[in-house]
């Protein structure tokens, strides 16, 4: 059962050039699919146009995005957000400015229940309780009653993640959710993230910019550059022989844990140049 | 991104000419009043006491605006208002931006001893009423051109002292201002050099609003019958006759009030788009 | 702890700043020439006359003695007699002060309103020409003091379409007896509704020239501080959450944006207040402000002073208000 599926999607700059070009990608249930490029290659806006977030600047030109079977894309506005809000979570990059900081905790994950899938408050109440335990909140109860400003990065994370989960949804999207927080915390929360997906049944789709942390929480990935989709794998096959040549220099690019130094090659600028020309050419096609 | 800087630059630059040119229009008014004025601004006539201006039925030729209860042609008593309050604004406006704008550096600059006493002293001129303020200074200067300007001195200067001081303060904080200071110069030296010309298109912008606000204040006083001596033609003293004589004579009130309205407006505005022009961030 | 000695150090410079008011008062109007108990006594009196009333009044003594003198009444709440009128300062005052209170609580209520609405709407149509309508209008309204708006209010609603009163608080021809000088919120209270009607035709227009410029600025600043939260990560989560474009603005972004407007909004009712000086004189409203023009005009002095140190107590009370209520509003601040 695929939870998310985007066909050929193009989002462009207004009056300007192409920010994603002809984008597919397909994330089944219980599946976490990795987004990997690097800054700028338009791995974020993926989630922005998912959930209907892009900056006012950008705007779809074609394709389509699934959600749960149905096309958002012809959905009006309206119904389209409550549906958004209703199937798909975030799980923001950077947990300290993602909580309103003028809200005490508890409202900020049972709002959302409460007002747009209409739940009694209780309910919403108890849900958060049970799910800030799941991410492992000592003394939920103090928690619900903190304003933001009162919890460490890493508290705030794991209340943002079990925000996300708060209303069963079969798709999140965690973007970067890592990058903003200490090494040491990175992975716990990365094994949180990895934990809770697995108990929910969850479609994930995980960006970053990370090939270390894609191996160790994804089931397959796509690697995106200069918005275009260059390499769609299961994730054995990426690491055991990657096809594109892009894939490799990441790969080699990438440090190992076992080998930290040894490994660390950039990107060959003979790689970049075949990439660019790979990506011209496909931008005349799209023209012709 | 830069369309939108474009189409946000255009209305400036017609704001910058609008507003200028009325200022132009008035300031040649004024110097040529006795030029250009059909009558003599107090020549009383009660045989043409409230004259509805050309338009209206029973009219006068050549009292184009319509009199006031007098008799006095209200066109030629707007042209010699202008004099009055020209003078008013640039009068008072460059003393009141010398004075305040002085203090406002040196406590914003210097800091220390300096800045704590010129700030307490901002503190008590806030809680005065202004206009309050204003009135009992001419009650005790006595009416009279000096007494407005000093007058106007007195009550606004906290208005540039408080603007130009937060800049200074915020400048001087910047590493600039420091390297300036290790290259050898004297502190006076820095703030001349470094601190001024970067506060300058805040005090240009401060000065024209203030041009606007002392002409406003000098309409005010004439209001209240504290202005001038009572006869001399001031806008503020045609509106407080209009004010009473609106029922019957709404001329009387409308054309001084036009003419004040547009002229504060072109000060405002014209200080906003100077600064646009000069600030070096938005340039 | 530390909040306490940030209030007391507060109400400590309140106070040096008042006793600044009041020397800086004592000083001026005692510069002015002309006597003004020669004034008030009729044309046939003599010299003795005037110098016992002098004596009454203190004006007698040196300028420091009087000084000294008139604080130690106000200690006492005793802010001396009006010269003009013969009656105690504190009376007077604090029989027109509810006036000049209300209709600047009022006039404050439609800025907070009018501009509200302009800074939220500018917000949720941001980037088009509705936002470029705000900002004109905003840019405009500010442009223009209070006391012109007055007097094209006076064309508009009282010569052009007459449906307003142009001078006065009440139509004398009213029935009121109340207790207290409060009489719109008295009337209320009492569910008057023909009284509500009366003050609100008198009132709407002096409280409207006073809330323009005030309503611009909050336009403005609001407008600034909304779009900036806008921006931020919280307010991108709520959206991907569901809600509406506006319910974002106004649950979200709002109360994050109003802090940093609110200070400034402070400051800025004190100049309203100031402002009603001389829109009380143009309304014909019977308030602080026109008292205390008069008060100037007739040359009495204990009078003036009673009033301008109102005024100044008021402006202190407000900004000492607003700091509060910044703290009260902030829960960062609040628990620290």
């Amino acid at each position: 059962m695929s939870y998310l599926q985007i066909k050929n999607l193009d989002v462009r700059l207004k009056g300007g050039g192409p920010i994603l070009r002809r984008v597919s990608l397909d994330v089944t249930a219980g599946q976490v699919h990795g987004l990997v490029g690097e800054s700028g290659a338009g791995k974020s806006m993926i989630g922005k146009a998912v959930l209907g977030t892009l900056p006012r600047a950008l705007e779809i030109t074609g394709g389509a995005i699934m959600l749960d079977g149905t096309d958002i894309g012809t959905l009006p506005p309206a119904e389209r957000r409550k549906r958004i809000g209703a199937t798909a979570a975030l799980i923001p990059q950077d947990p300290l400015t993602a909580l309103n900081p003028s809200k005490r905790i508890g409202p900020q994950i049972t709002r959302r229940l409460v007002d747009i899938l209409g739940w009694r408050r209780a309910d919403a109440q108890a849900r958060a309780l049970e799910l800030l335990d799941e991410v492992h909140i000592p003394d939920p109860t103090r928690v619900m009653r903190s304003y933001p400003h009162e919890l460490s990065g890493g508290m705030r994370q794991r209340i943002l993640i079990a925000s996300a989960f708060a209303a069963e949804p079969k798709l999140i999207i965690a973007d970067e959710p890592t990058t903003a927080l200490d090494v040491t915390v990175q992975k716990q929360i990365l094994r949180l993230i990895a934990e809770m997906q697995k108990r929910h049944g969850t479609a994930l789709l995980f960006v970053t910019h990370d090939l270390g942390v894609v191996s160790k929480v994804c089931d397959s990935l796509s690697v995106l550059y200069a918005g275009k989709v260059v390499e769609d794998a299961r994730m054995q096959r990426f690491f055991m022989s990657p096809i594109h040549a892009y894939s490799r220099a990441l790969l080699a690019a990438t440090p190992t844990y076992t080998d930290p130094k040894g490994s660390l090659m950039p990107v060959p600028d003979t790689v970049i140049d075949a990439v660019e020309l790979e990506i011209a050419q496909h931008d005349v096609r799209a023209q012709a | 991104m830069r369309d939108a800087r474009a189409e946000v630059r255009r209305p400036i630059g017609l704001r910058l000419w609008l507003s200028g040119g009325w200022l132009s229009l008035l300031a040649l008014a004024a110097i040529f009043a006795p030029l250009i004025a059909p009558h003599d601004p107090l020549a009383q006539d009660l045989f043409l006491g409230r004259l509805p201006p050309f338009w209206e039925d029973g009219t006068e030729p050549g009292y184009v605006l319509g009199t006031d209860s007098l008799g006095r042609d209200v066109l030629s008593r707007i042209l010699y208002g202008a004099r009055l309050a020209l003078i008013v604004a640039l009068v008072a406006g460059t003393l009141t931006c010398l004075i305040g704008a002085t203090l406002g550096l040196v406590a914003g600059y210097y800091r220390g001893w300096c800045d704590r006493i010129i700030s307490r002293f901002v503190d008590i001129w806030m809680a005065f009423p202004p206009v309050l303020f204003a009135i009992l200074l001419i009650a005790v200067l006595g009416p009279g051109l000096i007494s407005i300007i000093i007058a106007i001195v007195v009550i606004d200067w906290t208005r540039f002292a408080r603007v130009i001081r937060a800049e200074a303060m915020s400048q001087g904080a910047m590493d600039y201002v420091a390297s300036a200071q290790v290259a050898g110069r004297t502190q006076f030296g820095t703030m001349l050099t470094e601190i001024l010309p970067n506060v300058l298109p805040t005090i240009v912008a401060l000065l024209t609003l203030e041009m606007g606000i002392a002409v406003i204040v000098e309409a005010i006083l004439s209001f209240v019958n504290l202005s001038i001596s009572t006869d001399s033609p001031t806008w503020g003293g045609m509106i407080a006759e209009g004010r009473t004589s609106v029922h019957q004579a709404w001329w009387v009130l409308v054309f001084p009030l036009i003419t004040l309205f547009l002229t504060v407006l072109s000060f405002s505005q014209l200080g906003e788009g100077l600064k646009d022009r000069f600030d070096p961030v938005l340039r | 702890m530390t909040l306490l000695r940030t209030v007391l150090l507060r109400l400590i410079t309140t106070l040096i700043t008042l006793l600044g008011v009041a020397v800086i008062v004592f000083v001026v109007i005692r510069v002015v020439p002309g006597n003004p108990i020669a004034m008030m006594l009729p044309p046939g009196a003599t010299e003795a006359d005037i110098l016992r009333l002098e004596t009454q009044y203190g004006f007698d003594k040196s300028i420091p003695q009087q000084f000294v003198i008139w604080l130690g009444g106000v200690m006492q709440g005793d802010f001396g007699m009006s010269i003009s009128t013969r009656q105690p300062v504190s009376t007077l005052v604090l029989s027109r002060l509810p006036a000049t209170l209300e209709l600047s609580i009022v006039a404050l209520l439609i800025a907070v309103i009018a501009g509200g609405t302009m800074a939220l709407l500018g917000t949720r149509f941001r980037d088009t020409k509705t936002e470029g309508l705000v900002d004109v209008t905003a840019g405009m309204a500010l442009s223009i003091p209070d006391f012109l708006w007055g007097l094209v209010l006076i064309l508009l609603f009282g010569v052009l379409w007459p449906i307003f009163h142009i001078s006065g608080r009440i139509s004398p021809s009213l029935d009121i007896d109340f207790t207290t000088n409060f009489y719109l919120f008295e009337a209320i209270l009492r569910l008057r509704f023909d009284v509500i009607a009366d003050l609100i035709g008198h009132m709407f227009m002096p409280a409207v020239a006073l809330a323009i410029p005030l309503a611009a600025i909050i336009a403005q600043l609001l407008k600034q501080s909304l779009k900036e939260t806008m921006n931020l990560d919280y307010v991108t989560l709520a959206r991907t959450k569901g809600y509406g474009e506006g319910k974002v603005i106004t649950s979200e972004a709002l109360p994050n944006a109003i802090l940093p407007t609110l200070t400034l909004v402070g400051v800025q009712f004190t100049f309203l207040i100031g402002g009603t000086v001389i829109i009380e004189r143009l309304f014909s409203y019977e308030g602080l402000g026109n008292m205390a023009i008069d008060a100037v005009i007739n040359r009495d002095l204990p009078l003036i002073q009673g009033i301008v140190i109102l005024f100044a107590l008021l402006f202190t009370l407000i900004n000492l208000a607003v700091d509060m209520l910044y703290v009260v509003l902030n829960p960062r601040l609040r628990h620290a």
